[in-house]
């Protein structure tokens, strides 16, 4: 197990293993299709990509004095394409769950980033671990919508690392 | 004639969606917890454990299971000797609106292929009506999540093709699914029919109960045998490798045309949350 805050180095990269369990803490940002699809067109986001994590989540509306719904992560597959423009530009960390295509694979290992996995479906265990959530960006993508998120002891498991294992074919 | 009243419709489909996303069903618990104790890596066991974890914090919260709480699904039987007064879609799609707001569920359907544009109430539901004798109306209500949705699928088969060319689909399809659909899974398939009826009879499989089994004789061989050959597959929880790729198999089937087989496979995620209510 191993314990990483943001934001994430090319040294945190190298240490992370297939198969490993990670928590993280700090600030992470939501993402899904339509999310990115706008970003990567945007010269100046609001928050640096370099070194950040994204976390493909639409989470359900939160109730008052809550931080947030319920927010297990979707299918990463869909924005296989479209991390590539933003790993180039520094995005180190991606959590979702399921396998990604082989160029997504490539693209990541020549970026210097990894792909982390969290638990499909436990959406009410894993909002546990986040703190706040403050919208930043897309407030008419609604749920899809990017999200400003703190996290503590999230927890994930690295799904490709870039000695290029796969937990899928572990 | 019956007159059933809209308002207590409204109020079951509402009370229901809201319910079947807070409370996972106890006999799928059960299954879960048995798969739990099959696992021998520590990274399925551990999987298996965040599951049952998440249903105890949403059951005892009272919040959603899954930030996916989907598309509702309504299976609606109305009995012929039933009389509405106004439009029971619309009583539907009011329940859906009123439960989606007051359970604080997330709005999952947009108006249009391309725009994208979020309907803002989660309406409307997807309803396939069928008549039935009586004087009752049965509302199988169900929150499908899309991850699950997208890997499911429709392929008309060729009748020589047969029970070898129906199981060869199911065992691809599951395993190229891998881990998106969120496994462990509970496959609904489909047989016969047409194109469109098959994708109904497959979910409709979907609503069985967990520990029932084909009426037919050949048909529950074939359920427990896919069973036993998807679970060998080896895709195991969120597709980590594993003992437990599926938690069931249901199979219904329809007469067919001489010249089809036409075979449909919809997958469900772990967190089936469905319920029957009758009137």
């Amino acid at each position: 197990m191993i314990s990483l805050t943001t934001p994430i180095s090319d040294s945190d990269i190298r240490s992370l293993k297939v198969g490993e369990k990670v928590l993280l803490s700090g600030t992470i940002y939501t993402a899904r299709d339509q999310a990115h699809i706008r970003l990567i067109k945007e010269d100046n986001p609001p928050f640096d990509i370099n070194g950040s994590v994204i976390y493909y989540v639409g989470p359900t509306p939160n109730r008052p004095n809550m931080p947030i719904g319920a927010s297990g992560p979707t299918s990463s597959y869909r924005m296989d394409k479209l991390a590539v423009p933003l790993m180039e530009k520094g995005l180190k960390l991606m959590i979702g769950k399921g396998d990604r295509s082989e160029e997504f694979r490539t693209q990541m290992i020549k970026n210097n980033a990894v792909y982390l996995i969290s638990t499909g479906g436990a959406g009410a265990l894993l909002s546990s671990k986040i703190l706040s959530s403050e919208l930043i960006m897309y407030e008419d993508l609604g749920a899809e919508a990017i999200y400003k998120l703190t996290v503590k002891d999230f927890p994930c498991f690295v799904a490709y690392d870039i000695y290029g294992n796969d937990i899928f074919k572990n | 004639m019956r007159k059933i009243n809209l308002l207590e419709v409204t109020n079951i489909v509402k009370k229901s969606v809201i319910d079947i996303n807070y409370n996972l069903d106890q006999s799928l618990v059960s299954l879960i917890r048995k798969a739990k104790d099959r696992e021998i890596k520590d990274l399925s066991i551990s999987i298996l454990s965040d599951i049952l974890e998440n249903q105890e914090i949403a059951r005892k919260g009272q919040v959603p299971l899954c930030q996916d709480t989907g598309v509702v699904v309504v299976l609606l039987e109305v009995g012929t000797e039933v009389t509405f007064e106004g439009d029971i879609y619309e009583a539907i799609n009011e329940g859906v609106r009123q439960g989606y707001k007051e359970g604080f569920l997330r709005n999952s359907m947009v108006f249009h292929p391309f725009n994208r544009v979020n309907t803002k109430d989660n309406t409307p539901a997807i309803i396939h009506t069928k008549l039935i004798q009586g004087d009752k109306i049965k509302l199988s209500i169900a929150s499908k999540g899309g991850g699950s949705e997208n890997m499911s699928k429709v392929v008309m088969l060729t009748p020589s093709e047969g029970i070898q060319g129906v199981k060869k689909l199911v065992l691809d399809t599951v395993f190229a699914a891998g881990g998106k659909p969120c496994p462990p899974i509970i496959v609904g398939i489909g047989i016969g029919g047409n194109f469109e009826k098959s994708a109904i009879l497959a979910k409709e499989a979907l609503f069985r109960d967990l520990s029932d089994s084909s009426h037919d004789e050949t048909i529950k061989n074939l359920e427990d045998e896919l069973y036993e050959e998807i679970n060998k597959l080896g895709v195991g929880p969120m597709g980590v490798g594993g003992e437990t790729t599926c938690l069931a198999v249901k199979i219904n089937y329809f007469p067919m045309h001489i010249a089809s087989l036409p075979v449909a496979i919809n997958i469900q995620c772990h967190s089936a949350r469905h319920t029957e209510v009758e009137l």
